[in-house]
């Protein structure tokens, strides 16, 4: 690896797990050493949520119900539509409600298998204890989680794991946790212990004495860039696999405020660990704005298959057993359709890289019931797949009860974020990152129904109490908007509007996000190679430069101007797809949804180099025209063994 | 295909809008509404002209932020989202009316995009169950009938995009709320608060300037989730009922 490309700086460590007692005591011991704000004084300090999903919605209206004041802020009109709205399948929890052999320890063994080990034991292990909590919270707020006749939970299972924990709300469970979340939240702000700011955008960190101090938000609505000050800022505003233009991710889903966060100092960890998710609706046209997934508990019931002659372009109807191959039953026997996503989406793509593939362009496998409706009954299938079924209906044109469901892999969910300690602090002092904005707890890959376990982990148990014993030193120094870091922040945002706004160019922001995003999918994607990584990097250069010569942003930005809101978003993006490339480049190994082609098993399987790479990447930005610098935490696991992961 | 869209423009909250005509060629049947809209806006942009402003965000009928009224229908011919209305519901040579939806207490922001917070204040009036994190029983402590959970789950689904209201001829919020007030009124969960709840929400939504409902049923008919009307029924039931048990808005 040439030195250009980045330097190395000093390693890092986290320190705040008590690693001196057993893993099931870490998360107790932490909270009894970490020191409490006594309850008149929680009012006396302020803490900025920006996000309104699961994490942040759920952490706004903890510390709201706690008794600090907490300022939210969102995108969208409605805190209701954060993107976690979206999440389909479910909720894992190692309630063991099914006597399957579940467990905390199993659960945390799952994930991090699952994250091909390269997540923290110590977070992993605090997210299966706390995910039983979450269940009976969400329950007791009316959530209306799947019930058996006897008036009991019910649950199935999902991707890389043998027992049924998933708790789910039909095809919707993201949308039910969310309201949840939502009305706790909206009931904080009616209390009057949570301000709403909807229609905002975080576009700057202001940092004051090497504390996160507040933020500069863009009131997408007046135009009108203020600042805004609190004790600790909290950030819980997602992920950012919209980098590729096409994803399953919400348009406006974006990476400002954790891109600019970083760009203050706080470190950005792993950024190339991209989920793909294995069942989505394939691309159609040019024109496509978006990809819909089809969530994974699909799997349970439907049977993945492709023909086993290539060029066979039957009806899949009129293609007898004989002729065709259940890949993942044939490869997998234990697992079979519920093999980890990372390892579904390889192998969709294998088969669609020999030809197999079908429908428009052979980039698609079938996903086909008829075995599931001739076995349970349509109305069966009907029952616990009918919405998903009408969404394909709607976006295809085809009936799935009639003709299989064609899917293919897509950007789904980034395991990658801002670097977090143990009490998810960044490294800025203060600044707090939770959800899908920090790296944690997923490591190489994500098992199905942990997003939304993480999300509300974070937000509803993991933060309130690490965020005190920060707290505790507070109230700090009162700082207004005319403090100079304040001036400068405020200063800078406005500067980059106007300036995106001044170009004046030939290309919409919308064209110079496709074109980066189609790169960072073809290159940077499934399958990297350390020749298309540099290639990737030498084109984002060149179309940076032309970004900022180029531009066409009409309008002014003292007025509502969505043009400008995506511009600002891709100017992010295109860096953010450097800094992917680079550490996917370094990290010569294959791990999780990272593939690097020069690393496989003699049966194609991603092959890991725990020698060199058990280690999380934390990036430190550097002005422009210096190399990033890459800090190494090492990860050591101490209850689960590295070992290739099987699923056959 | 090629289209004559009449859209809705409008500068601000304050300034008088206008329909205004576009010519649009090449649009595929497999697009979706918004992108066809993203097709014209491209075309906006390099012209040099304001594109057209419109909400949306998930793109696959979930979130509840997008929504216009197409042809005088909320949410266009079908019932669902308009991100998941598809370009294969018109044919060639169509004229397509394109406005705002249309409510006093949802003020135009511009062009298409409304302003909803009204919605978020009538849960902030008791859309919820008082919770505090960390207090909750064991989840099993309580069983809920399938039967009364299925219900509640079909109400809950409503996502708050606000059809009800731009299709209803005295632009009311009735099946929103009642949405809330069923789903967990049918819980064991929501029962402490559900007199408080109901005569809350409902004086909340008279307050932001809702009308009336007068059973049309235009709001069920419109909603892309099929939120049914007898939320409403229930809603009317619980509402008489917490007043003779002697429960009053708070003011």
């Amino acid at each position: 690896m040439p030195l250009e490309l980045f330097t190395v700086g000093e390693p890092i460590a986290d320190t705040k797990a008590p690693t001196d007692v057993p893993i099931g005591e870490r998360w107790s011991e932490r909270k009894f050493r970490g020191r409490l704000v006594n309850p008149a004084n929680r009012r006396k300090l302020t803490v900025i949520v920006v996000g309104t999903g699961l994490a942040g919605g759920s952490a706004a209206a903890t510390l709201g119900e706690a008794g600090y004041k907490v300022k939210s802020f969102w995108y969208q009109d409605s805190p209701r539509r954060a993107h976690s709205v979206a999440a389909q399948g479910g909720i894992n929890a190692a309630k063991n409600y099914r006597n399957d052999g579940d467990s905390v320890h199993r659960l945390f063994y799952d994930t991090v298998k699952g994250g091909d080990f390269r997540s923290r034991e110590n977070n992993v292990h605090r997210l299966a204890e706390v995910s039983v909590n979450i269940i009976d919270q969400c329950v007791a707020q009316g959530v209306p989680f799947a019930r058996e006749y006897g008036g009991l939970l019910d649950n199935r299972s999902f991707g890389g794991t043998q027992v049924s924990r998933t708790f789910y709300a039909r095809g919707q469970t993201g949308q039910q946790l969310l309201y949840g979340a939502y009305q706790a939240l909206e009931r904080q702000i009616a209390a009057g212990t949570v301000e709403q700011n909807a229609r905002t955008e975080m576009l700057d960190l202001i940092v004051v004495d090497g504390r996160a101090r507040g933020i500069v938000a863009r009131d997408l609505v007046s135009g009108e860039i203020s600042t805004h000050f609190a004790d600790a800022v909290v950030i819980a505003s997602g992920g950012y696999g919209n980098v590729f233009y096409l994803s399953t991710n919400a348009k406006g889903s974006n990476t400002t405020a954790i891109w600019r966060a970083h760009k203050r100092g706080a470190y950005f960890a792993n950024p190339c660990y991209t989920q793909i998710h294995p069942t989505c609706i394939p691309v159609k046209g040019d024109y496509q704005s978006k990809l819909t997934l089809m969530s994974e508990s699909l799997r349970n019931d439907g049977r993945v298959w492709v023909p086993k002659e290539r060029g066979d372009d039957r009806d899949p109807r009129d293609i007898p057993e004989s002729d065709r191959d259940y890949y993942l039953e044939r490869l997998y026997p234990s697992f079979g359709n519920l093999v980890p996503r990372d390892i579904a989406s390889r192998q969709a793509k294998n088969v669609c890289d020999e030809g197999r593939g079908v429908g428009p362009g052979g980039l698609g496998v079938y996903l086909d019931f008829a075995e599931a409706i001739e076995r349970l009954g349509r109305p069966a299938v009907e029952a616990k797949y009918g919405n998903l079924f009408d969404m394909y209906a709607q976006i295809t044109g085809e009936d799935p009860y009639a003709v299989p469901m064609r899917i293919y892999p897509a950007v789904h969910y980034t395991m990658g974020g801002l670097w977090v300690d143990y009490d998810l602090q960044s490294t800025i002092p203060g600044m707090f990152v939770i959800g899908e904005a920090n790296f944690s707890d997923h490591g190489a890959n994500r098992l199905g129904a942990s997003a939304l376990m993480q999300g509300l982990a974070d937000g509803y148990f993991v933060l309130p109490s690490t965020i005190s014993s920060y707290l505790a030193d507070g109230p700090f120094e009162k700082v207004d908007d005319s403090h100079p870091a304040a001036v400068e922040a405020l200063t800078g945002v406005q500067e980059q509007v106007q300036r995106l706004l001044n170009i004046n160019g030939n290309r919409t922001p919308a064209s110079f996000h496709r074109e980066v995003g189609q790169l960072m999918w073809d290159l940077c994607g499934m399958e990297r190679t350390d020749e298309g990584l540099r290639k990737a990097i030498d084109r984002i250069q060149e179309i940076r430069q032309e970004f900022w010569t180029n531009l066409k942003v009409t309008g002014d930005w003292t007025s509502f101007n969505q043009t400008l809101e995506h511009a600002g978003r891709v100017a992010d993006f295109i860096e953010l797809a450097e800094l992917m490339c680079i550490d996917a480049l370094h990290r010569r190994e294959s791990c999780g949804g990272h593939f690097r082609a020069e690393s496989q098993t003699p049966e194609g399987e991603a092959l890991r180099d725990d020698e060199n790479f058990a280690y999380v990447a934390a990036w430190e930005w550097t002005p422009e025209g210096q190399p990033p610098v890459l800090h190494r935490e090492d990860l050591e696991y101490e209850y689960v063994h590295l070992a290739q992961r099987s699923y056959k | 295909m090629n289209l004559t869209l009449r859209i809705w423009r409008q500068q601000g909250p304050t300034v008088k809008g206008k329909m205004v005509t576009y010519k649009i060629t090449d649009i595929s049947p497999d697009m979706s509404f918004l992108e066809m809209l993203d097709v014209l806006n491209e075309q906006l942009i390099m012209q040099g002209d304001d594109p057209v402003a419109f909400d949306h965000d998930c793109r696959e009928g979930i979130c509840g932020m997008c929504g216009v009224m197409i042809n005088g229908q909320a949410h266009g011919p079908q019932q669902t989202t308009t991100c998941q209305l598809h370009m294969r519901s018109f044919a060639d040579g169509d004229t397509i009316d394109i406005e705002p939806w249309r409510a006093s207490a949802f003020p135009v922001i511009k062009d298409l995009a409304v302003d909803r917070r009204a919605f978020d204040r009538i849960i902030q009036a008791g859309g919820y169950i008082s919770v505090p994190t960390g207090t909750a029983p064991e989840a099993h402590a309580t069983p809920v009938p399938k039967a009364d959970s299925d219900a509640a789950f079909d109400a809950a689904t409503c996502i708050g995009c606000g059809a009800c209201v731009a299709a209803c001829p005295n632009a009311s919020s009735m099946l929103f709320t009642a949405a809330k007030v069923t789903h967990l009124g049918l819980l064991p969960q929501g029962q402490p608060e559900r007199n408080d709840r109901v005569v809350n929400m409902v004086a909340q939504q008279d307050r932001e300037g809702f009308g009336g409902c007068t059973n049309i049923g235009e709001c069920s008919a419109a909603c892309p989730k099929g939120i049914s009307m007898e939320t409403i029924s229930r809603l009317n039931h619980d509402l008489l009922g917490a007043l003779r048990a002697g429960a009053r808005p708070k003011s």
